[in-house]
């Protein structure tokens, strides 16, 4: 084994360790070391991405302590999960740098360690999801997550951040509870909980069909559980509660990493078990389709109806949910590919959406409603245009990655044919008018003259956000422009699967 | 239809724990019996990894000397699951309870849709 492959251990194991420790420093001394990590997990990311990029290299697994089969526990690592985990850890470090001048304000000072805590506890949580190729270890980092993501919500020293984090803890445990439930029918079903193996139970299962039921059960159970937790469309009431509620970097986080990662976590799941074909023909993929379709429309025409920017800029997650739940249900390698393309399409972002936003309204006097954002785009400048850019990627113009993305996803459409086709087209095209009409009229008063506010914050303290804002514009048109050379990775790392 | 629930009353009666669980924690508006239902939740799907990994007349998987023959034994692997996922669902009580007393100690009710209530008309 090369000395490089050991990696994603220490993306996982490095916040993990770190996490505990975080606490007992003073504020700054946490941040300090959380933004050591986080620049750590992000260059550690990228390294293992060059090494995968390598002409000869393939996937290969990390078997922990050497156990076999049945008892071992495994990480398996492509290039899809190299793209996804240099992801993961640039968007948290960036949301990070993008949240940072409002801790101050927005959370108590001996809680402010905490939140360092939480956050690199996050980190190694998201990492595990991504690499782990057992079903168990699964559901332990999915249950890691949601305790992180409830305590990012709560954390913040705000009435009703409390109660929008019950909320968001009751819907997550529900859908926790259901995936553990097709865990444990999986798992009497093969006698397996590793990946490959179980897929190799699951086509026996498939071929003999005996037992079809109990795994059409199991199959729906673990979809719908992860459904729930990602909030797609009917599950999706406490979501913008919770983004709205939270601090600008926790907003960030959990709608660009934790849903980011249950959903790749599904990906994985049906590509690596049940497989794309089963999951179509057991109906589950039907399932999914009508819930993403209804969410891509009634999620934009939620964020038509609201008027506080944050909320908009929330339900416009459920929407784009919907898009990443509607190339899964494609059931193809195409489809899947699209979906992951649309995971880090959505995440830089919405990841940047959320501190710009916090920004303009912070520059109008701390009024949320869109109205009360003209001529931010003025006072604050650079959140002025990386609001643009957020809000042109997410309508899908081309040069930004939501375009790339959404091109992917009806050639993937295309490419599988019959009347989903026409349905996928329809409600592609008709959620682009819906977005441009509610992120147009928001971008139109930025830029439109408005009041005048002192503005009294002092430049050293922005420039962490400023660099974020960079980093991610940057980002976004590089994803735009060079969308070809990332999709042929997670597609080259999904036909290996 | 009545024999296979006789020969599987542990799993059945696990999907019924775990029907009720669900729903308390779904439905019921008070805090402390969601936690509850919770609980019973996670607990079903214990019970039913537990009953499906042993076997009648195995003993438990510790070797400390005399029989060699793996068949002698139950699979330890479910219990091993059971262990875990007990950690992994005690912790998520302890933070449910933990914010139930912040919620209760600021608004007074244990009732969720009356702190609903409360927070709306806050926000306004």
């Amino acid at each position: 084994m090369e000395i490089q492959q050991n990696l994603p251990m220490i993306l996982i194991l490095l916040p993990l360790a770190v996490s505990p420790a975080l606490a007992f420093l003073r504020p700054k001394a946490s941040r300090a070391v959380m933004l050591a990590v986080s620049l750590i997990s992000c260059a550690v990311s990228l390294a293992l991405t060059v090494y995968m990029c390598a002409e000869d290299s393939l996937p290969y697994t990390i078997k922990m302590g050497e156990y076999g089969a049945p008892f071992g526990n495994e990480l398996y690592i492509s290039r899809t999960e190299c793209i996804v985990s240099l992801l993961f850890s640039c968007v948290h470090m960036l949301s990070l740098l993008g949240g940072l001048h409002r801790l101050d304000e927005e959370i108590h000072e001996n809680r402010r360690s905490l939140f360092y805590t939480v956050t690199s506890l996050l980190l190694s949580a998201i990492q595990a999801l991504c690499f782990t190729n057992d079903l168990f270890t699964g559901y332990v980092f999915l249950e890691i997550t949601t305790i992180a993501a409830g305590a990012l919500i709560f954390i913040r020293s705000r009435e009703g951040a409390l109660f929008a984090s019950m909320r968001y803890m009751i819907m997550n445990l529900l859908g926790s509870g259901l995936f553990l439930l097709g865990l444990a029918v999986m798992y009497c079903l093969t006698g397996e909980l590793l990946f490959p193996q179980l897929k190799e139970g699951v086509s026996q299962i498939l071929r003999e069909g005996r037992y079809i039921r109990p795994l059409t059960a199991s199959i729906l159970l673990i979809t719908v559980g992860l459904s729930i937790k990602s909030a797609l469309y009917p599950f999706h009431t406490w979501l913008p509660n919770a983004y709205s509620g939270a601090t600008p970097a926790a907003s960030s986080m959990l709608s660009s990493l934790v849903s980011k990662a249950y959903i790749f976590l599904l990906i994985k799941i049906v590509m690596r078990v049940t497989g794309p074909e089963a999951f179509v023909s057991l109906r589950a993929g039907d399932v999914v389709f009508v819930y993403s379709c209804i969410a891509i429309i009634l999620g934009s025409i939620d964020a038509i109806r609201e008027h506080n920017v944050r909320r908009m800029v929330s339900y416009s997650s459920v929407a784009q949910i919907g898009y990443i739940f509607l190339g899964v249900s494609i059931g193809t390698a195409a489809g899947m590919t699209a979906a992951i393309f649309h995971i880090l399409a959505h995440s830089i972002s919405k990841a940047m959406l959320f501190p710009a936003v916090d920004r303009l309204t912070q520059v109008s006097g701390g009024n949320e409603n869109y109205r009360d954002l003209r001529g931010s785009g003025f006072r604050a400048p650079l959140a002025g245009i990386a609001f643009v850019v957020g809000a042109f990627s997410i309508t899908g113009i081309p040069i930004f990655a939501g375009f790339s993305s959404k091109v992917y996803l009806a050639s993937a459409a295309v490419e599988s044919g019959g009347w989903r086709m026409l349905i996928v087209l329809f409600v592609l095209a008709a959620s682009t008018v819906l977005n441009v009409s509610y992120f147009l009229r928001t971008v139109i008063t930025l830029y439109r003259p408005g009041e005048r506010y002192p503005l009294t914050r002092d430049k050293a303290v922005m420039v962490p956000l400023a660099l974020a804002l960079i980093v991610f514009i940057g980002l976004n048109t590089a994803l735009g422009i060079f969308s070809l050379p990332v999709f042929e990775m997670i597609n080259d790392g999904i036909m290996l699967w | 239809m009545l024999d296979v629930i006789y020969n599987h009353v542990d799993e059945a009666a696990a999907i019924v724990l775990f029907s009720i669980g669900f729903t308390t924690l779904l439905l019921n508006r008070n805090l402390i019996k969601k936690i509850i239902g919770f609980s019973m939740m996670d607990n079903a799907i214990y019970l039913f990894l537990a009953s499906y990994g042993y076997i009648q007349g195995r003993a438990a998987p510790i070797y400390i000397g005399g029989n060699t023959d793996p068949t002698a034994y139950v699979n330890p692997l479910p219990a091993g699951l059971v262990l875990t996922g007990i950690v992994v669902s005690v912790s998520v009580t302890a933070i449910m309870l933990a914010l139930t007393v912040r919620l209760y100690r600021h608004y007074h009710t244990l009732d969720i849709d009356k702190i609903a209530e409360i927070v709306r008309k806050e926000g306004k």
